[in-house]
């Protein structure tokens, strides 16, 4: 009850460090979940529709790497993206694009091996009338995109649940430093740390909200789509 | 409902964009230790300093081990960090631009259950309290992170000549202090943490008791260090340290005016002086 009444009176409150670390994570998921479905909804497709050599090895790597440990992924970019680093001219560290390219590792595997599925059962289904139609290669490709409109939409938003509540890969790159690169997820831990469970809990709730707020329209389309 | 879905997104984005409009050699990069940042020492210090001087500072804070590893990688100005061995160390492989500054300390106290099975609070030294604790086996919780307390810890369990590693009464948290804390209030075992922090969580931690404090080897003191941008492993990198920023934050951190605040920090939320400074 405490905490209900706290995360109220923060929601209410809202100072301006709040609006920074919702804004903050807004703006990585935001960016994260659409990279992620550009590189992995065509590969996706590709992997789903076509068969090949070397699919099968491509599909497996895929799999694997879906359950890829956000710290890992972590380790990778800050290894790769630290100033002595092979990238480290970027002068990335601690920012916030390199929080989504840590993120658009972790969840782009995700994105293409959900979309792979999908997109291979769809087709599996419409093979026969679209050949019957004889319709042109980039026509199947594009019919097979809007027939599977709906499972992409949730791929989408799996991508975009995962990397709202990510916490292992930003707070390695990002370092959770307060008015730059602090997000909900690593607040979150920052208070649990402190033992006040009470604000971290209500920073939780208000998280949850953030991704109910993302879902009820994206839910609507989807009805809509069926 | 669209319109104001990218109402929202065009506000945010302005707003990070904003948030990267400091200039760069504006901003000072601090690696530090959870124990001057979670206590609130340093959200209460630097304000003051970013005022005076229009610099901006942003602090990670971890332990003292990856503080170290975030300086060695070229990613942070300055070291506030409180671990001698790994201080000398870092200085020893060249990638410091100054001595080890030396300028506050506190103390590191040992918490535990009230009742007290190892009878902690009556030994005259850390040293005696660890091996009470070792003896009777009543559980401690380690920090395992190879932070500056963690190394207080390890250094004084060599004191003593015992290894606590394995020992089912010994677990290795492998956390921050704060969580390493809670932890050791859930189990009801002992643990080694500076006074800053228990006191600063105190209230979510009913179970632990302070037992022992300001015995003569429990003694921490906090040291800056400058990052060398010449650095052997920097050679060839595009590392690029902002000496003058650093410099201006260690000046100021051993002044008057800081040393005013550092004094005055604590007695009105705790009723007592959290960090003390080093005579020069």
């Amino acid at each position: 009850m405490e905490t209900l009444k706290e995360a109220f009176s923060l929601i209410v409150h809202l100072d301006s460090e709040l609006i920074q670390i919702i804004c903050t994570t807004l703006v990585m998921s935001f960016f994260s979940t659409s990279i992620s479905a550009l590189i992995g909804i065509p590969l996706g497709v590709s992997l789903g529709k076509h068969r090949f050599p070397g699919r099968g090895a491509l599909l497996r790597v895929t799999n694997t790497l879906m359950g890829l440990p956000p710290v890992l992924a972590g380790l990778v970019v800050f290894i790769l993206f630290r100033s002595i680093g092979p990238f480290g001219s970027f002068h990335l560290m601690f920012s916030v694009p390199v929080m989504v390219i840590a993120q658009v590792l972790l969840i782009t595997p995700v994105v293409t091996g959900l979309s792979a599925s999908a997109s291979a059962s769809t087709w599996v289904a419409m093979r026969e009338t679209a050949l019957g139609l004889r319709l042109s290669g980039l026509k199947q490709t594009s019919l097979l995109l809007r027939e599977c409109r709906g499972p992409f939409l949730s791929v989408i938003l799996m991508g975009f649940g995962r990397s709202i509540a990510e916490v292992g890969a930003v707070s390695l790159v990002g370092g959770n430093i307060q008015f730059k690169t602090r997000v909900m997820t690593t607040a979150i831990l920052l208070e649990a740390n402190k033992g006040d469970f009470s604000k971290a809990l209500a920073l939780g709730i208000i998280l949850m909200l953030l991704a109910l707020i993302v879902n009820i329209p994206a839910y609507t389309l989807q009805e809509r789509w069926k | 409902m669209k319109k104001l879905l990218a109402l929202i997104l065009v506000f945010c984005l302005l707003f990070s964009f904003a948030a990267c409009g400091a200039k760069k050699d504006k901003v000072i990069r601090l690696a530090t230790t959870t124990s001057v940042n979670d206590s609130g020492l340093l959200p209460y210090l630097l304000p003051v300093f970013e005022k005076e001087t229009g610099y901006k500072v942003e602090v990670a804070s971890a332990g003292t081990g990856i503080a170290i590893g975030y300086a060695k990688s070229g990613d942070a100005d300055l070291l506030l960090v409180h671990s001698k061995k790994q201080e000398e160390a870092f200085i020893e492989e060249g990638y410091s631009s100054t001595e080890r500054l030396s300028f506050m300390y506190n103390y590191f106290v040992i918490v535990g259950p009230e009742a007290d099975p190892a009878k902690v609070a009556d030994a005259a030294t850390a040293a005696d309290a660890f091996k009470a604790i070792a003896e009777s086996k009543a559980g401690f919780a380690s920090r395992g992170d190879n932070s500056g307390t963690h190394n207080k810890e390890t250094g004084i369990w060599d004191s003593v000549e015992i290894d606590p590693t394995g020992e089912d009464w010994y677990t290795s948290v492998g956390s921050g202090m704060g969580d390493t804390l809670t932890k050791a209030n859930e189990l009801g075992v002992y643990t080694l943490t500076d006074k800053a922090t228990f006191l600063s969580m105190k209230a979510n931690l009913p179970n632990l008791k302070l037992l022992k404090e300001e015995a003569d080897d429990m003694k921490n003191t906090y040291s800056l260090l400058g990052v060398n941008p010449e650095a052997e492993a920097f050679k060839g990198t595009d590392v690029k340290i902002n000496t003058e920023g650093a410099n201006a934050l260690i000046e100021w951190l051993q002044g008057e005016e800081a040393a005013k605040l550092i004094e005055e920090y604590g007695k009105e939320a705790y009723g007592e002086q959290l960090f003390y400074l080093l005579k020069k």
